[in-house]
């Protein structure tokens, strides 16, 4: 009491300095400032913290989701053009393979039937012309046969040696070949 | 402390002076409990509750409570801490917060209506928290650099002439461990200090003039209770740049103590 009315009479006798400080209220200051400075480092500090990180993450997240999604995003987009392309180029190869392939189709069959025409009409060549030979060889036996019998009818000579019956009828047909 | 009211009425007026700042107890009569000391206890109590309640509840999206609360400490944190500190500024952030709200919640009781004392004029309270700073920073670069290292890089400065040392070196020594924590501490005691005095000054001359007998003078009392506002705001500004720059040069004088050379 007495050192604390010293200070005051002390005081407001002659105002002492305020530049010289009361040991008393130095301790006060530190004990207070301590006190403040932890209730903030152990109570505020790390709340405040964690809501920056929480904060941080959140945002950061974001930007990587959205980055992620532009990404992906694009990356679809290059694949679908390069499909599409791929596409329209396979569908142009098609069309070019199908003309060509049609066009040889066309020429094959266009060959062969030629080919058939040509293999058709030799046969029938062949077969007319086996069958006029047919047709004059047994036209030339008979004919051969009629005229003999006829001849010989007519001469009433027996020409009977089929030698020389052939012989004569071949002369014969010579000699009508011949005149033709 | 001396009534200064009753004082002018009955002897002229007496301007107010140091004396002003010496308050008697509130209750009893131990020094624990002057209105300074008690002030400074309610402001820890006060930034204790302020900031518990608006962190207890931190989230992603912030109340309105957490917003104010951080928009403070991001301030401190990203502002004061990040920038000035740099790299390693994480764990001094709880450190320059305190500083922070301790002196700007003293520094305007100063204009608070009913309290209306700034308990940083009372000396011995930027004494103790420069204290805190002046240790900080010392073990900081003693623990960094070793104290052998630390001497001789803040006395022996490279690039100067070696006969410039006689001069420099002691300098630079008185810097660190003289100079730094007193003006630190004065700076601050003596803003408040002069303020609160021109709050004074400025109210106790208006009932002064106003007291008087002769009108004109009473006239006058309206300029001086005109200007005992403007100074008030004025002392607002003065309050809160006082607590940003002890923070700042604070965070200074740590990162001068983390820097590999200065």
């Amino acid at each position: 009491m007495s050192e604390l009315n010293n200070f005051i009479d002390l005081a407001a006798a002659e105002a002492p300095s305020p530049v010289i400080p009361h040991l008393a209220e130095i301790i006060v200051g530190l004990v207070a400032f301590s006190l403040l400075f932890y209730v903030l480092k152990l109570k505020v500090v790390p709340k405040f913290e964690k809501a920056y990180e929480e904060r941080t993450n959140a945002i950061e997240g974001g930007l990587a989701r959205a980055e992620k999604a532009h990404l992906e995003a694009q990356q679809a987009l290059a694949q679908y053009t390069g499909q599409l392309a791929k596409a329209r180029e396979e569908a142009q190869t098609l069309r070019e393979d199908a003309r060509v392939q049609g066009a040889s189709i066309i020429e094959d069959l266009r060959a062969k039937a030629q080919e058939e025409a040509v293999r058709i009409t030799a046969t029938a060549h062949a077969s007319i012309e086996a069958e006029r030979q047919q047709a004059i060889t047994s036209l030339r036996a008979e004919v051969g046969a009629l005229a003999v019998e006829l001849a010989s009818k007519i001469v009433g000579e027996s020409l009977d040696d089929a030698a020389r019956q052939s012989r004569v009828v071949e002369r014969f047909l010579d000699d009508l070949e011949k005149s033709k | 402390m001396r009534n200064s009211l009753r004082s002018s009425t009955d002897e002229g007026f007496v301007p107010p002076d140091a004396g002003d700042f010496i308050l008697p107890p509130i209750f009893g009569d131990s020094i624990l409990t002057t209105k300074p000391v008690i002030l400074v206890f309610f402001s820890v109590f006060l930034v204790s509750t302020l900031f518990i309640a608006s962190s207890r509840k931190a989230s992603i999206i912030p109340s309105k409570l957490q917003f104010a609360g951080e928009t403070v400490y991001g301030f401190i944190r990203n502002e004061i801490g990040q920038d000035v500190i740099g790299s390693e500024f994480r764990r001094f952030v709880p450190f320059l917060f305190t500083i922070f709200t301790f002196i700007l919640t003293n520094n305007l009781f100063g204009i608070i209506p009913f309290i209306q004392f700034p308990t940083m004029s009372r000396i011995g309270f930027p004494v103790a928290i420069t204290l805190f700073v002046y240790f900080t920073y010392h073990f900081v670069a003693i623990r960094k650099h070793g104290l052998l290292k630390y001497l001789k890089d803040m006395c022996f400065m490279p690039g100067i002439p070696k006969f410039m040392y006689l001069i420099q070196a002691p300098l630079e020594f008185a810097t660190y461990f003289l100079i730094r924590p007193l003006t630190l501490a004065m700076r601050l005691f003596g803003n408040m200090f002069a303020g609160h005095l021109l709050l004074i000054l400025f109210t106790l001359g208006g009932e002064y003039l106003l007291h008087n007998d002769n009108f004109i003078l009473q006239l006058f009392s309206v300029f001086s209770f005109a200007f005992s506002i403007v100074f008030t705001f004025f002392e607002f500004f003065v309050q809160c740049l006082q607590a940003y720059i002890f923070t700042l040069l604070s965070a200074l004088y740590i990162a001068g103590a983390l820097a590999d050379e200065h």
